[in-house]
């Protein structure tokens, strides 16, 4: 009998359960602002393709499948044309997707844990720490962030994984700035204070009262820094730093630099797929902001 | 004041030692280096190399003889050039200064002026247009910008020269050499110029924005002041503050730009030479590099400070 009861409480618990966050979301998502809605959606694009881009795509994107150098709809095997060796440029799209939005993500988690624990640090115990914390800050500011991402890529190589932490690396220092300048408000607060009185620890109190109430500046600056971490990867394939086994739009362009003036399309293709990429999380961005400033809660 | 520039005294002492770290990250030390140039070497030759240059030496040690060298004026020695990193700076510092500097200057005014103008018709066509002018560039890699004005305006429409600093024929007189000089510059200024005033825009109208609610606006529109004087002395002087600010957070930034601006354009900057260097794995130009720009935004930051200290007479400098 108590095995039954079991099986009649949980799926009756689930099943309410479900329904309740898909509402939530649902009713919270017609409330968004405008700018939000294009952005998801154009994130949620962007992730259907780069998971359905072996299904799309199965042939390995750099392979030469057909004449090069033939313009959009030549061909209506190669909608999108093909380069100058004749690989095909829809899959080349297609697939750079992926490498876009791992390097963008990946590389805005590492910059998002490392500015947020140093702000966090900084901003709450003060005195020297952050002192010395915010000078380092500040070297990682002065430094040209692509001069010292081309060096570090130029040191280390050009690998898929050393991109992602030599963009990272250097792209914390605003992420610092916001969550130390969140913490100094929220350590002069009661409760931040009351939790150290009743012997919680500073390490609890960072993590369970300062924390949380820092995040949601740090995650607007986290979609605008996935928009500088998508440009940036870009521009390094341009310089010819990109990972040579992993198809992106950056190096697609700087593929087909010598073609420029002859086949304009190889690199307006790739350029607006990075575009629609970049104002997809852009928008994202603004529309986080406005939710943050109207102060209302998703 | 005093306080302000002591507290410049350690970003430059960690910038001195991240040009340092770089230069032992790098693959290959100099006497390497050195040894592949003249032909490569045994060991004792490479020996002899590391114990005259001090390599030999415990790191703090070369640390401090590092340091000795760049606070003397020595930057070390680039053999892919053959020349002293420091000539090599001095030489594209100038053009990269005209090129940011102009590009600041467009990019302040039109960011402003734009930025002003979809704020004060927030949510009508205007704003809706210029913002989305403002987020399509700003969407835009920079070196594909520069790609596509320079189809357009030096290929398509051959009106401007389409890369370079200054012509190689027909300049006879300092007037012909300026004009030929700012002919090359418009592009690479446009370009670059363009990115920051897609920022500048998007900033100005969110601090305007945020201004335009407050009470000494609605204090102004009861007095019956003309639109333009509010927009102008009420709102636009207080939200230049932040502007500044963020003008000063952006200095690294644009220098970060132009390293792909004048790449596209063969701007002969200092961009374009950290370009080079990384293509010749040149690191004692890079770390050289590193070191210029690195003090040149600390100089730009320091001076938005005092600007910022003018301006507002409620700042005063720690």
């Amino acid at each position: 009998m108590t095995t039954d009861s079991e099986r009649d409480e949980l799926p009756t618990d689930i099943s309410i359960r479900v329904p309740n966050i898909v509402l939530r979301i649902f009713r919270s998502w017609r409330k968004f602002p405008l700018s939000l809605h294009i952005g998801l959606l154009i994130l949620l694009f962007q992730l259907a393709v780069a998971l359905l881009a072996n299904t799309l795509y199965p042939q390995d994107p750099f392979e030469l499948v057909g004449m090069p150098f033939m313009a959009p709809g030549e061909d209506p095997l190669f909608p999108l044309g093909t380069d100058i060796l004749g690989r095909d440029i829809a899959a080349g799209v297609v697939h750079g997707s992926r490498v876009s939005l791992l390097v963008g993500f990946a590389a805005t988690l590492i910059a998002t844990i490392v500015g947020t624990t140093i702000g966090l640090v900084s901003g709450y115990f003060g005195g020297w720490v952050d002192h010395a914390l915010m000078r380092l800050t500040e070297l990682f500011q002065v430094i040209p962030h692509f001069l010292f991402a081309i060096i570090l890529v130029s040191i280390m190589g050009a690998d898929l994984s050393n991109i992602i932490l030599a963009i990272g690396l250097t792209s914390w220092s605003m992420v610092a700035r916001l969550a130390r300048a969140e913490t100094l408000a929220l350590r002069e607060l009661d409760f931040v204070k009351i939790s150290v009185v009743m012997g919680g620890g500073h390490l609890r109190a960072i993590l369970t009262h300062v924390l949380p109430n820092a995040l949601p500046p740090v995650i607007v600056s986290a979609s605008i820094l996935t928009a500088l971490a998508v440009l940036t990867e870009a521009g390094l394939a341009f310089f010819g730093m990109s990972d040579s086994n992993h198809v992106s739009w950056g190096s697609m362009i700087g593929a087909s630099r010598d073609a420029l003036l002859t086949a304009p399309y190889m690199t307006l293709i790739p350029g607006a797929a990075i575009v629609v990429a970049v104002m997809g999380f852009s928008l994202i961005g603004d529309g986080l902001g406005q939710i943050l400033r109207r102060g209302h809660r998703i | 004041m005093g306080a302000r520039i002591a507290q410049m005294v350690p970003t430059l002492f960690l910038l001195l030692l991240a040009a340092f770290t770089l230069l032992h990250l790098a693959p290959g030390d100099a006497a390497q280096v050195l040894a592949g140039e003249s032909g490569g070497g045994d060991t004792t030759y490479l020996a002899n190399l590391r114990s005259r240059f001090g390599l030999d030496q415990p790191i703090y040690v070369q640390f401090m003889l590092y340091a000795r060298n760049v606070l003397s004026g020595d930057l070390g020695f680039s053999f892919r050039n053959n020349m002293n990193v420091v000539d090599l700076i001095g030489a594209r510092l100038l053009p990269t200064l005209l090129l940011t500097g102009s590009a600041m200057a467009v990019a302040v005014a039109f960011g402003m002026t734009a930025g002003a103008l979809a704020a004060a018709h927030a949510g009508k066509w205007q704003d809706r247009l210029i913002s989305g002018i403002a987020l399509l560039i700003y969407a835009t890699p920079g070196f594909l910008l520069g790609i596509g004005l320079m189809i357009l305006f030096g290929v398509t429409l051959p009106w401007l020269p389409i890369g370079g600093f200054v012509a190689s024929q027909g300049i006879d007189s300092g007037f012909e050499y300026a004009l030929s000089v700012a002919k090359h510059l418009v592009l690479p200024v446009v370009t670059l110029g363009a990115l920051y005033a897609a920022i500048y825009t998007r900033f100005t109208r969110g601090a305007m924005l945020e201004i335009y609610v407050q009470d000494h606006v609605r204090t102004a529109r009861a007095k019956g002041l003309a639109a333009s004087r509010i927009i102008l002395r009420h709102v636009m002087r207080n939200a230049s503050l932040p502007l500044i600010t963020v003008i000063g957070l952006q200095a690294g930034s644009l220098l970060s730009g132009a390293i792909l601006v004048e790449t596209v354009f063969a701007w002969p900057g200092l961009g374009r030479l950290a370009f080079e260097a990384v293509q010749q794995r040149d690191y004692n130009l890079l770390a050289g590099l590193v070191l210029t720009t690195g003090t040149l935004v600390v100089l730009i930051n320091l001076c938005v400070d005092l600007l910022y200290a003018v301006l507002d007479p409620r700042v005063t400098l720690r």
